[in-house]
């Protein structure tokens, strides 16, 4: 026991005051005055120069939202949010909607250069190898500040750009698929969302067409009492694919700052969309003071046959995590997967899993969630998989372990497992367990610290998931992991 | 050198160990060999420095410095290292990445540069194929599926890899057939040295009719209550162990 | 998921209404203020819906259309009761939910106490469920048992809980107390008039105490026609063997609810089960397990066979407390669905606050496996009976498991009688 009493006092000890993108960016921000009504909706479609129909389409969210009670049902504990209380838009003055990144304030590149998101495309052209490439939307506070290699991009007839532009210049792509995977009147956050987003990345790719470098879109909250909506809108047409990643960090602040982003995937015939996230926003202090309250709706709709969606996600940060990336396999022979590892440590509080929602036929869909509690953390896995009547030859196979360290937090399993099919075969298993005494002693007598030990296993354990990330993403996946947990490791 | 004096141990309240003395000088290989129950796994854990295995009386110096509240991560850099009896599962931990980060760790302890990633990849090929270590077997994770074979020939090829000064081989014979026997022995006798020194703790001779070695101990009752050269293996395999178990009873 | 908006009063509620109020007017009711104080409980709840997580999936304010009057008083002959079978036992009879001692064994038996209660009990669960309290409001009747201390009775003690007459319902509470030491089988039944369309609602608290060994099966064998709820709970002291086992094949609405404390350390905990579902059935078994204390093991294992358009529901939660260091908890659910309109739906959870325990759960869920039928019928057994054998293979895995020789007989042979197996060349 000692050697992992020690762990605990550690892990226990760890700054979490050390968070290592807890800086504030000083630039001058054009804010909203705070507050949530129809005018300020209308601000915000107004300084977006959005079409009639797009202002249309959040009031009529907005005043569905009005009717709607914050959910209560998720195993967090967090006092009543005052959403009048917050400035709902919030832009880096000066210009907007950069042309080039020459335009792009300086401060704002250096901090994505702190970040260590290369947004200069000579930068890495001279650098990296042609198949590492990344194309980057990046987005800063409500606005896409700027975005990478949309020329090359454009030759594959690929568009990727923040969801404002697309607005104005692919409205018939965006009236025809935003809101179609998650409806407007979907969940509180989401409705919010709908009224209020102010930016986020678009992506269509082309029949056929396999994207030639991932995407990615790196998310910054630095206004403090600045609510960040954004709108993340995929389209993989039919045989397409494409890989996107997706990167989050905050700065560090007493209040807690709410994120509520809506994402919606769709992937027509044989189309196949991997979408990756690390979330690492601001987890608050060692007192459970600040952090980012994260309320996500993510949803991915396989609305053709054989198409595939798979999410891929490293939670580490926040102070709350309310987020089911899912998926509806709509379309027959169609595939879902859900790859989760979700590190808890300080105060945090994370309610996270996943939907898998069979409607055709012969469906299939994997879920393995790794979730690992320290401090006083709770952590709930909430995964709900349904055979509908027609799904004839659903399966699912779901792998859910958690993983204690020390024992003053939590590790909770809440799967619904619901089939209405009897050719549908759903196997689930669940574990909890703890790193064991022998484990830790074993890694010290070959020369690891305390530290270092938990690390390896703790990465051992989580392994099944690292290996689904791109690898870049893996490797920052995992020094990440480390770091959450021990704070000095690494 | 390693000196133990008048050590006493005990685990969770139990006494097992009564106060033992033993030097071991640079090259020499000790022998110890006792009953079930004599204190021989405790020995080897107390060495290595495991946590609930508590010293209340007496001295472990090694080279001169005293190793009592030095934790086992410590020892092993200095020095130290345990050939488990049971070895350790760990999930998910391809094996390569165990020895990479082992060796690295205690190269950094010493204040030492990491290995490249291809010197150590040639380090290991080099080693691993006189155990007869596969490249499959260490892609797995550590000891994971092994059989009780694999799992010790895995341990002796970190022996050979972390290039210890002071290997305490804890029943290394225990669970192998004889062919096995033969190549985890002569893995072993390919790393004696004349600067590094081994504790080799078994229940049976059989071991030490590969692995020669310069002193035997009888331990018994967290006692060393005879020592001797190799011969004395010998008339144990013969007598058994009954002759010193009832001297300490009677 | 959001909250629920404030919601009509059903049919059921009214009916509910006019019965407690016609309940309280009668002056000479016992116990007048608690019941009072459940039916506040229950009104404020009102029946369960889908929109309360625990029942979200056994919607009662749309099954229970209405509220049927409160069955009256009366003795009905003694061979309409099953009970065990003809199992010798001691035989305790309750009869639209009170203690009808001319259906009763008069003989004493040593170390067993039984008392006629009114059925009002003092109970933290009262207001924990709506049902339990309209239990607690309504309740007609109710027995207290002792079994004494290092008592080792050999007999089973039979409840046999018989509803007679249709459209009414029937409310009993029962309260069992097991002394230290003590080894005992209940079997209990809950049963009534075939084909009749009745309601009841049983609450029953059992406590055991240190280092006793007791084996509970319940029959649940109500007219396919009744709505049945009933709840548990359970209280174990130190290194306890407590063994219960569900059978499930009556009525048309079903609920069991378990609440069991494990609050004594080096206790054993089995709660097993097998559902047999068909036509419109639908039944739901739902548990909290706590684990208060270390060093306790408990093992949740349900399996369900599903035909027609019925339906399955299994909550389970296991609760690890802080304290609850070295707990061993594994939950396990299967089920088969033999139509492409029967359904199940799972929630196995694990809410674990300790980190040195051992939890896992697992669930599986589909059809006879292919494999396996393929190869009985390769070896010349029809298709129809080789799935007969596969099904009964897979229930008496759970029956076995339940370690009572007495019981294994007759479960196997209910389940057999419910397959038409009975011709069947037994193994």
């Amino acid at each position: 026991m000692a050697a992992v009493q020690e762990t605990i006092d550690q892990v226990k000890a760890i700054d979490v005051d050390q968070y290592k993108y807890g800086f504030v960016t000083d630039i001058e921000s054009e804010l909203a005055p705070k507050g949530l009504n129809e005018d300020i909706v209308a601000y915000i479609s107004a300084k977006k120069d959005e079409p009639e129909w797009m202002l249309n389409w959040r009031l009529e969210a907005f005043r569905r939202w009005k009717t709607m009670e914050e959910p209560t049902w998720a195993r967090v504990d967090y006092p009543k949010i005052d959403f009048e209380d917050l400035h709902y838009y919030a832009a880096p003055k000066k210009r907007e909607g950069p042309k080039s990144l020459d335009e792009v304030d300086p401060e704002i590149l250096d901090t994505y250069k702190k970040l260590g998101i290369p947004l200069s495309e000579q930068e890495i052209l001279a650098g990296v190898a042609p198949e590492n490439r990344v194309a980057v939307d990046a987005v800063f506070d409500s606005v896409s500040v700027a975005t990478t290699f949309k020329e090359e991009l454009a030759k594959a007839g690929v568009i990727f750009c923040p969801i404002s532009e697309a607005i104005r210049e692919h409205p018939e792509l965006v009236q025809k698929y935003l809101g179609s995977v998650v409806p407007v009147s979907d969940n509180f956050y989401a409705t919010l969302n709908s009224a209020v987003f102010s930016d986020g990345s678009f992506v269509y790719i082309p029949p056929g067409v396999r994207c030639p470098m991932e995407l990615s879109t790196y998310f910054r909250i630095n206004e403090p009492n600045t609510g960040q909506f954004e709108r993340t809108l995929i389209i993989a047409d039919k045989g397409s694919y494409v890989s996107y990643l997706e990167g989050c960090t905050a700065p560090q602040r007493d209040e807690n700052q709410l994120h509520a982003a809506v994402v919606e995937l769709v992937a027509l015939e044989d189309a196949q969309i991997k979408y990756s996230t690390v979330q690492n926003w601001y987890p608050g202090d060692a007192d459970g003071k600040g952090g980012i309250y994260n309320f996500v709706t993510k949803r991915g709709d396989c609305r053709e046959k054989n198409s595939k969606i798979s999410w891929t996600q490293v939670e580490t940060g926040s102070a709350i995590t309310w987020k089911y990336p899912s998926c509806i396999l709509r379309g027959d022979n169609s595939q879902g997967e859900f790859y989760s590892i979700a590190i808890s440590n300080g105060h945090q509080q994370i309610d996270s899993g996943t939907k898998m929602i069979h409607l055709g036929k012969n469906t299939s869909s994997r879920i393995i969630s790794k979730g690992i509690s320290a401090g006083v953390s709770q952590n709930t896995y909430r995964g709900q998989v349904s055979a509908h009547r027609k799904a004839s030859n659903a399966r699912n196979f779901t792998q859910c372990d958690s993983l204690l360290i020390g024992d003053k937090c939590g590790a909770h399993t809440v799967p619904y497992i619901e089939s209405k099919n009897s050719t549908a075969v759903f196997e689930h298993e669940a574990t909890t367990s703890k790193i064991s005494d022998d484990q830790m002693f074993y890694c010290q007598a070959r020369g690891l610290d305390d530290e270092e030990a938990v690390a390896l296993i703790v990465n051992g354990f989580v392994r099944d998931v690292i290996q689904q990330l791109p690898m870049e993403f893996a490797v920052e996946a995992q020094k990440l992991i480390s770091i959450s947990l021990e704070g000095s490791v690494g | 050198m390693l000196e133990i004096k008048n050590l006493h141990a005990e685990v969770d309240g139990n006494k097992i160990l009564r106060g033992i003395d033993l030097v071991v000088r640079p090259g020499e290989i000790h022998a110890i060999m006792g009953p079930n129950g004599s204190g021989k796994s405790t020995l080897s854990y107390v060495l290595a420095g495991k946590d609930d295995y508590e010293i209340t009386e007496g001295t472990i110096t090694y080279n001169g410095v005293d190793w009592s509240e030095m934790s086992a991560h410590e020892r092993a850099a200095a020095g130290m290292f345990l050939a488990f009896q049971y070895p350790i599962e760990i999930p998910g931990v391809a094996t390569m990445t165990f020895l990479k980060t082992a060796l690295n760790a205690q190269r950094k302890a010493r204040g030492e540069d990491e290995i490249s990633t291809p010197d150590f990849m040639k380090l290991v090929r080099e080693k691993s194929k006189a155990l007869n270590v596969t490249p499959e077997m260490l892609r797995r994770p550590l000891n994971v599926g092994f059989s009780g074979g694999e799992k010790k020939r895995a341990e002796i090829l970190q022996m050979s890899l972390l290039e210890p000064t002071l290997c305490v081989l804890d029943e290394t014979d225990s669970g192998l057939d004889i062919d096995a026997l033969r190549v985890v022995s002569e893995g072993v006798n390919q790393l004696r040295s004349p600067d590094r020194s081994m504790i080799v703790i078994t229940h049976y001779q059989r071991l030490l009719d590969h692995i020669v070695p310069d002193v035997v101990h009888v331990l018994s009752k967290g006692k060393i209550v005879k020592t001797g050269g190799k011969e004395l293996a010998l008339e144990l395999e013969k007598n058994g162990y009954a002759e010193y178990v009832d001297e300490e009873a009677a | 998921m959001n909250a629920p908006a404030k919601i009509q009063e059903t049919k059921a509620e009214q009916s509910l209404d006019a019965q407690f109020n016609a309940l309280i007017a009668e002056k000479t009711q016992t116990n007048a203020n608690q019941r009072k104080q459940a039916w506040d409980a229950f009104k404020a709840k009102g029946i369960p819906h889908r929109r309360v997580e625990e029942w979200h999936y056994t919607d009662l304010r749309t099954k229970m259309r209405d509220a049927f009057a409160l069955a009256p008083t009366c003795v009905p002959k003694a061979d309409v009761l099953q009970g065990a079978g003809g199992l010798e036992s001691y035989r305790i009879a309750i009869v639209n939910g009170r203690f009808a001692p001319e259906l009763s064994s008069n003989q004493e038996l040593d170390g067993l106490t039984v008392t006629a209660t009114d059925g009002v009990v003092s109970s933290e669960l009262a207001s924990k469920d709506a049902m339990i309290s309209l239990n607690q409001a309504l309740v007609q009747g109710g027995i207290s048992i002792e079994v004494a201390a290092n008592a080792k009775i050999e007999k089973p003690i039979e409840i046999v809980r018989y509803t007679d007459g249709a459209d009414v319902s029937s409310y009993a509470s029962t309260c069992v107390e097991i002394g230290a030491g003590a080894n005992v089988l209940f079997i209990e039944s809950f049963e009534g008039e075939n084909g009749a369309d009745y309601q009841s609602n049983a609450f029953t608290e059992i406590k055991v105490g240190d280092e006793a060994d007791v084996h509970w099966l319940k029959l649940q064998v109500e007219s396919q026609k009744a709505q049945h709820i009933e709840t548990l709970g359970i209280e174990l002291g130190a290194k306890v063997n407590f063994q219960h086992f569900i059978y499930n094949e009556g009525s048309s609405l079903s609920r069991a609810q378990l609440f069991v404390e494990l609050k004594g350390e080096g206790t054993h905990a089995g709660l097993r089960g097998i559902s047999l579902l068909q036509d419109q059935q639908h039944a739901d078994i739902t548990l909290y397990v706590n684990h208060a204390v270390p060093e306790c093991e408990s093992r949740e294992y349900y399996r369900t066979v599903v035909d027609d358009k019925a339906r399955a529901v299994f909550q389970g939660k296991i609760i690890v407390e802080p304290a609850a260091q070295k707990t061993d908890g594994q939950m396990m659910i299967k089920s088969l669905l033999l139509s492409d309109a029967a359904e199940i739906n799972a929630k196995p959870e694990l809410e674990i606050f300790a980190d040195d325990v051992q939890c896992a759960h697992g669930s599986t869920t589909g059809d006879i496996d292919e494999d396996l039928l393929f190869y009985l019928t390769a070896r010349g057994i029809p298709e129809a009976q080789a799935r007969k054998i596969l099904i009964l293979a897979f229930l008496s895995e759970a029956v076995e498991e339940f370690e009572e020789e007495r019981c294994v007989e007759l479960l196997e042979a209910m389940t057999r009688k419910w397959l038409h197996a009975d011709e069947m060349v037994s193994e």
